[in-house]
């Protein structure tokens, strides 16, 4: 059995997209600073995509958080260049995507990608097998080679038995089963993920976002995650981006996006966080003072487990140590609870106050 | 104000210098080109006459098992089947198999060429809006022309004969399968092919293996259709001397027998009757996989 390939770094950059019929003639201007309301009005140009610098470490998840009309469909079709920008690079591995030619291209989205859509867009008229066939098919492999990898990922997403099932006789929990077993058969070190668990019902959702967890662990491909739901972000993301108007407001690891949202509409959303599950011991140890105290936690613990843990055993001080067992950092049961809990600034106190 | 109760028209001797022009040169351009036009349609006038020997000279209870094991695959189903072998019994029994047996391989004659020309005329058309813009008026002509009027010019250009009478069923029934194919293409979900795209399909790949086979249903009821419109211009080809069952309707037409007539026309409405219900069925067993649905 082959190999499967492990991730290729993304970087994406000054990117910009602009909608409209001669969107070359206003590129200069929006990098001079003209806002999307005002290309819209006096251009009826639209602004897709403005100033977009991400970088997306190999092997890791990247998640793409904005909500709709925020770009961010507009921006994972610029990775294969289902939609070509107006201006920018879009670096994967050593290549720029952005300059290849037609052939390249199909080279390119054929061996290096795979896509899950909303939507699954699987194939009505064919089988869950020679869905998840497709990529290969065109890649021209062997057809006992084909089924082979498909029946392997069929099997490891779960779909055991429904391999010459049509689509249509899945649920769409399943569907988008096959939709993830038709890319992860083409074994492509880039995993693209448009909204890809947003159509399924919260517990199926879970359920996915579970596979996806666990299949990670041991495909380690680049995942670029798309996605409108917070809980999912922070669920998924090694890092998360997100995105407002086309424009990234905020890029960051969770923690960091959790602890300190960059304006007031990022702290909307990270209001609703349940922040014991986020937030790790790291973030609220002070530095050893002496012998540690009490129980030892684990770096990487979230506050959640870490409280559950210490009010168990009924300490009011424990200490934190590194992979290797070594205490790294002193906790205080006080600094975990009081990180756990939403800081109230004036605005939330006063809406609260209004509401009550 | 006489120009207010009599149309302003070109005066007569204009008019009829203008009418005079153009079939003098039509009728030049048949002198100089027609030897050479009929030489182009040979391959279509062999194969229409081999198919006819086919379907004249096997016999006809080898005809009736090949019409019955076509039926069968295609339709899958014992009713159609069963009712094609009495509906050609019937004919046989009141003296109409072989004008029967011409008739079909006249229908199946046309409709391969309509789907042979057609098909890659509606994929273009699916690919192309500016084709689109010029074969849909074109199209609309092909089917509102008074089929009498474009049966003049074929005449004149290759005679009498079966290769006019094919040109002229072509002409009425190719329009469907033109337009359903690009109507189907163009009904192909669009996230589907985004998909292909994604996965680096290329222009054929994606052609082959998405477009065609979604459009496929759609493009069997244009076959449908076309087999349909071919059957009806059988009469309307009798004129030019097409042989088959519009010879005799033809006949009974001048002479005004009603009961040979009414036979023929019956025997039109048979196979047309096998004609659709077999190719729907084979339509409908394209879409099986739609319609089990979970839940």
């Amino acid at each position: 059995m082959a190999e499967q390939h492990t991730g290729i770094g993304i970087s994406i950059r000054n990117l910009y997209k602009i909608f409209g019929t001669n969107p070359e003639d206003y590129i200069d201007a929006v990098r001079g600073g003209m806002t999307k309301a005002e290309l819209n009005d006096k251009h009826n140009h639209v602004l897709g995509l403005k100033d977009i610098n991400i970088e997306m470490p190999e092997g890791g998840i990247q998640v793409v958080m904005g909500l709709s009309g925020s770009g961010k469909s507009t921006l994972i079709r610029h990775i294969n260049r289902l939609i070509d920008p107006t201006a920018g690079e879009v670096i994967v591995g050593d290549e720029d995507v952005v300059k290849m030619n037609e052939t390249e291209l199909r080279e390119f989205r054929r061996r290096k990608t795979a896509m899950v859509f909303q939507k699954f867009a699987l194939l009505p008229h064919r089988t869950v097998l020679e869905n998840a066939v497709y990529g290969l098919q065109i890649q021209g492999i062997p057809r006992k080679e084909q089924e082979e990898h498909a029946r392997r990922w069929i099997s490891r997403v779960g779909l055991d038995g429904f391999e010459d099932n049509y689509p249509n006789q899945l649920s769409g929990g399943m569907q988008q089963r096959v939709g993830l077993a038709r890319a992860l058969t083409n074994d492509a070190p880039i995993l693209l993920m448009d909204e890809a668990f947003s159509a399924l019902d919260p517990l199926i959702r879970m359920d996915m976002q579970t596979v996806l967890l666990d299949l990670q662990k041991e495909i380690r491909k680049t995942v670029v995650f798309i996605t409108h739901d917070l809980d999912e972000a922070l669920r998924l993301g090694d890092r998360i981006a997100i995105l407002r108007d086309g424009e990234v407001v905020q890029q960051g690891t969770k923690q960091e996006i959790v602890l300190r949202p960059a304006d007031e509409y990022i702290s909307s959303f990270v209001r609703e966080v349940n922040r014991g599950r986020v937030i790790s011991v790291d973030m609220v140890m002070t530095p050893l003072s002496g012998e540690p105290q009490g129980m030892p936690i684990r770096q990487g613990t979230v506050l959640e487990v870490a409280a559950k843990k210490m009010t168990d055993t009924n300490v009011s001080m424990a200490h934190v140590t590194d992979r290797d067992g070594k205490p790294v950092g002193a906790l205080d049961i006080h600094d975990v609870i009081s990180a756990m809990v939403t800081p109230v600034d004036h605005e939330t106190a006063d809406s609260e106050a209004a509401v009550a | 104000m006489d120009w207010l109760t009599t149309f302003p028209h070109l005066n007569d001797d204009a008019l009829r210098a203008l009418k005079k022009a153009i079939d003098g040169g039509f009728r030049d351009f048949t002198r100089a080109y027609g030897e050479t036009i009929e030489t182009m349609f040979e391959p279509v006038r062999w194969f229409l006459i081999y198919s006819e020997r086919f379907m004249t000279n096997t016999p006809w209870p080898l005809i009736l098992l090949l019409v019955a094991v076509l039926v069968w695959i295609a339709s899958r189903s014992w009713k159609i089947t069963l009712g094609s072998i009495v509906t050609l019994l019937a004919i046989g029994f009141f003296d109409m198999w072989d004008d029967t047996m011409k008739t079909i391989a006249m229908t199946f004659v046309c409709t391969l060429l309509a789907i042979v020309i057609g098909i890659p005329i509606g994929i273009g058309m699916s690919r192309s809006n500016r084709l689109q813009a010029i074969v849909n008026p074109i199209l609309d002509v092909m089917q509102t022309m008074p089929s009498f009027v474009y049966l003049i010019p074929v005449v004149m250009l290759l005679g009498i004969g079966k290769v006019p009478g094919l040109l002229a069923v072509v002409i009425y029934a190719i329009p469907p399968i033109i337009r359903l194919t690009n109507l189907g293409i163009r009904l192909v979900d669009k996230d589907v092919l985004e998909a292909a795209d994604a996965f680096g399909s290329s222009n054929w790949q994606r052609l082959k293996d998405v477009q065609m086979p979604l459009a496929l249903p759609t493009i069997m009821a244009g076959i449908n259709q076309t087999i349909m419109m071919a059957l009806a211009m059988v009469v309307v080809a009798s004129m030019i001397g097409v042989q088959g069952l519009g010879q005799p309707v033809l006949k009974a037409i001048a002479n005004q027998y009603f009961t040979l007539g009414m036979f023929n026309g019956l025997a039109i409405v048979g196979i047309a009757i096998i004609f659709d219900r077999a190719s729907q069925a084979y339509g409908k067993r394209l879409q099986r996989h739609l319609e089990v649905v979970h839940g």
